[in-house]
């Protein structure tokens, strides 16, 4: 060791060591900043994401009129006499996220409760890798799945529905299973931190697993809860492979989900698939549909991260 | 030379020779008590609430030195100042001059990393890292850039910390298969590997059975002829077994009976301290009528 | 039941039905779940493994539907998933790094970068396919759609997994190991470099291989980056033009709605080619967490 404390002087003492750094270290602040240039990349993600959106947003809504966007009911931006009211679209989204809630809300939370109230720890064991496997599928097989199984085999052949071959009916319960693992695995977690002394308490009063789950568990974990739903509903209106392949791609300002209703993401897919030219009215259009999903799907993700932190800070 | 002892292996300790040593005479410096420590009114903090406060007393080479007294007392956060772990602490603060070789530990020109080469430090609980005995040993030595056969340097800290027998056919093998109090003896000599001034030591024997209590205790009278060891310690039969001086703390609660504050109450000569103590707290203490 | 009797603790028959019924019901709800699983996946499985052979592993994509096979796409696939690589490990374990072992949270810098790393984890994917077509293909960096704009797209919408699975695995790392290295006088990188992130690189390796999972299969980036189905070439550099699985998959499943009984056993078979790989890699990760998980 340089510098060790035991250099003899004259007198046979030993020096007091000097407690300088040999030389500043330069290293250590190098390695701090490339660290940071990283952390870095991901703002720059966002600032990226807002600058792309917003920049031709702009420019688009110089061309269009953004009351005629915000709340037209005609969207048939491509044809010769275009009309840019982008509701449909919206209703398109809204229409397959309710779908898919519809199944996924009461299927995840069924899931969640029975793994953090009922199954014994063998049981969790083979079902939980059960729903990562569901998590796990990639988006394009739903597709394929909802569009060549699903509308003919179950909705048209088992339950005698009449449906268009592309239809929102089938996409809304597909995303729906899709969207299971999130709201079951997130659930399961806020019940899990549920103390176990609550449980107890009303155990001990006479209450039933049925009861406690209900009234105990279920009210204990809601911020959880919550976050979960609003995370899945977050996933289902970002959703794109499954409504572009099964959904279809006809915009429609009603409610028959057994048609075609184009969603906002549908729309991007389909338009961008063309290669729309730097500048077109076509390229625009994906810029200004994309700000509008970009800005619904943040606002329910800084609610659902709101609602996660406040179950982690209860328990934890 | 020390003796070979029946269980405790030999342990060679190297006494630097003076120049001035031609009648074999020890010189004046080392007969004398030589402070290395001074602390001066030293306080910490976190955040806003004090947790030890106004601690004044002198370390010595060459001496152990202990520090007793309830829970709660603020003495192991006062040895994490001597090495600068309350550093890694970000709401700590230290206040009251921390002197080591007459210069401010806590100066502005300090490198607390430099401080640390110097004084070592064990842990209440053993904390070997993942790796086999010898990378945990070689690991001081090879970051800090250490010159010599890493071979040799291992086996020394292994032999100096008593430990060296029962594994040294085992090196390569991973250090979380040893006992506990194996692992805090390699933790040890894992800090006499890079060759420090002085060797702070946190409750080193609460997580371990009696035998290596015993052992570890044997260890530390051994290891003072060549290093200064500070020990924290709850079992005051240990201090008054092992220590030269000892420091004494209690502990004060505020008006509102929400912080806890340490204050060393006497500070002496550990056979003073256990058989005729200055202040009545530490008779009380010491004596078990408080705990 | 009353009150009174539910205090005391006896269970009418009632109630227990109550009780069996919910029971009944929960699993009831799991096995739907579950079933859709199983049913997709024989539905894939009866759909495409006529179809999957060594012939249409190295054939590339054809007019002629018996002839085509997926090799263009699967070698696209690789290349993606490499640029991909290399991008989310450096950034991700070093994002991690200082989010973990020198960002000091109370700082509301630190706090912003960690919200918007949550916040990406749950951008829609197509929404980076915009990204990296403003940015990558197009605009300042205008590599045009090749695979080193593909990889990087793919790279930067699974980069919060892998920072966030970092994060996790350096967290894991007790303090006492921190404290015991730097005791001796490491310095805070010598620490992290030596001690911690070794240790943590399991956590790491896996959360990797899960985000690549998760980017092996997304398909909507790569629409909108414009990445071409046509593709009867491997690609020969980051620079090439290029095709991916699930492109292609996408193609052939637009085709099969005119010619439903030549196209849709070539999607199915490449679709049960992709989840042969998921499984794989998954496996990987599987054993990878298994074998080398520290225990504290």
């Amino acid at each position: 060791m340089e510098a060790a404390s035991t250099a003899a002087a004259a007198d046979g003492r030993p020096e007091a060591p000097s407690l300088r750094a040999a030389r500043r270290r330069y290293g250590e602040d190098l390695i701090k900043g490339v660290l940071v240039l990283a952390a870095l990349i991901s703002l720059l993600t966002t600032a990226g994401i807002v600058y792309a959106l917003l920049k031709e947003t702009i420019v688009f809504f110089g061309d269009v009129g953004i009351g005629e966007f915000l709340f037209g009911t005609k969207w048939t931006p491509l044809f010769g006499s275009a009309s840019f009211g982008v509701l449909p679209l919206v209703a398109g989204t809204f229409a397959t996220t309710f779908i898919a809630l519809l199944v996924a809300i009461p299927l995840g939370l069924a899931a969640a409760i029975y793994l953090s109230e009922y199954a014994r720890p063998r049981v969790r064991k083979t079902i939980k890798p059960m729903l990562e496997l569901l998590a796990g599928v990639p988006t394009i097989v739903f597709g394929y799945f909802a569009l060549t199984f699903f509308t003919p085999e179950i909705l048209r052949s088992f339950f005698n529905l009449h449906v268009a071959i592309f239809n929102a009916l089938a996409a809304g319960i597909i995303i729906g299973f899709l969207i299971i693992p999130i709201v079951a695995s997130i659930s399961e977690d806020s019940m899990r931190s549920v103390p176990q002394a609550l449980r107890e308490g009303a155990f001990g009063l006479g209450a039933s697993k049925f009861q406690v789950s209900l009234r105990v568990v279920f009210p204990a974990a809601l911020s959880g809860i919550v976050a979960s739903v609003v995370l899945a509903m977050s996933r289902a209106v970002g959703e794109t492979m499954v409504v572009l392949i099964a959904g279809g791609q006809q915009p429609q300002w009603g409610i028959d989900v057994g048609k075609s209703m184009e969603t906002l993401t549908a729309f991007i897919g389909a338009t961008a698939k063309g290669d729309a030219a730097t500048g077109s009215i076509a390229y625009k259009t994906i810029f200004a549909v994309g700000t509008t999903l970009f800005v619904i799907t943040l606002v329910m993700n800084l609610i659902s991260i709101r609602f996660v932190r406040k179950y982690r800070q209860v328990y934890e | 030379m020390a003796e070979p002892v029946t269980e405790s292996p030999e342990i060679r300790v190297e006494t630097p020779q003076p120049a001035s040593d031609a009648e074999g005479s020890r010189p004046e410096w080392k007969r004398a008590r030589e402070p290395i420590f001074h602390l001066d009114d030293v306080t910490v903090s976190y955040g806003d609430n004090a947790a030890v406060r106004d601690v004044t007393f002198d370390i010595a080479r060459h001496e152990i030195t202990a520090l007793i007294g309830p829970s709660g007392c603020g003495k192991s956060t006062l040895i994490r100042c001597l090495n600068r772990m309350n550093d890694l602490i970000p709401s700590a603060r230290v206040e009251g001059k921390v002197v080591y070789h007459g210069q401010d530990l806590y100066g502005p020109e300090v490198d607390a990393v430099e401080v640390r080469k110097r004084i070592g430090m064990v842990f209440q609980k053993p904390n070997p890292f993942p790796k086999s005995i010898y990378d945990n040993i070689a690991f001081g030595p090879r970051v800090l850039g250490m010159k010599g056969d890493l071979d040799e340097i291992v086996e020394q800290a292994l032999r100096s910390a008593a430990v060296w027998d029962e594994v040294k056919d085992r090196l390569r093998t991973n250090a979380f298969g040893m006992s506990g109090g194996q692992q805090q003896r390699l933790c040890i000599a894992r800090c006499l590997a890079v060759e420090p001034d002085v060797i702070l030591m946190d409750e080193p024997c609460s997580a371990l059975d009696p035998i290596s209590t015993g052992k570890i205790e044997d260890l530390m009278i051994d290891l003072k002829q060549q290093y200064s060891i500070v020990i924290v310690t709850h079992n005051m039969q240990q201090a008054a077994r092992v220590s030269d001086k000892t420091a004494f703390f209690t502990v004060e609660l505020d008006e509102d009976e929400k912080n806890r504050t340490g204050r060393v109450v006497e500070f002496d000569d550990t056979e003073k301290i256990f058989t005729n103590p200055s202040d009545p707290r530490t008779e009380a203490y010491v004596t078990g009528k408080v705990g | 039941m009353s009150a009174r009797q539910e205090a005391i603790g006896r269970p009418s028959g009632s109630q227990r039905a109550k009780d069996q019924s919910f029971r009944v019901a929960l699993l009831a709800c799991l096995a739907v779940a579950i079933g859709l699983l199983v049913v997709l996946l024989i539905d894939v499985v009866l759909d495409g493994a006529g179809t999957l052979s060594w012939h249409f592993i190295n054939s590339f994509t054809s007019i002629s539907a018996d002839k085509a096979g997926i090799q263009a796409a699967l070698w696209g696939t690789i290349w993606l998933m490499g640029v991909c690589a290399l991008f989310i490990v450096p950034v991700g374990v070093a994002t991690a790094i200082y989010l973990e072992e020198y960002g000091d949270s109370t700082k509301w810098w630190n706090r912003l970068i960690e919200l918007n790393i949550q916040n990406l984890a749950a951008v829609p994917s197509i929404v980076y396919g915009i990204l990296g077509l403003a940015f990558l293909v197009r605009g300042p960096l205008s590599l045009g759609t090749v695979v080193l704009a593909g990889g990087l797209t793919l790279g930067l919408l699974v980069l919060p997994m892998v920072i966030i699975a970092g994060r996790e695995a350096l967290r894991a790392v007790p303090s006492s190991i921190r404290e015991g290295s730097m005791a001796l006088g490491a310095t805070q990188w010598q620490t992290i470099w030596r001690q911690v992130l070794p240790a943590a690189i399991p956590g790491i390796a896996t959360g990797v291989i899960l985000a690549l999972s998760r980017a092996i299969g997304e398909t909507a980036p790569l629409i909108v980056v414009g990445a071409a189905t046509v593709i009867a070439f491997n690609p020969s550099g980051v620079d090439s033009q290029f095709t991916a699985m699930p492109i292609q998959i996408f193609d052939w499943i637009s085709r099969a709605s005119n010619d439903i009984n030549n196209y849709r056993p070539l999607a199915a078979a490449a679709i049960l080619l992709l989840m042969i790989l998921l499984l794989a890699m998954n496996s990987v990760a599987i054993w990878l967490r298994n074998r080398y998980e520290q225990k504290w």
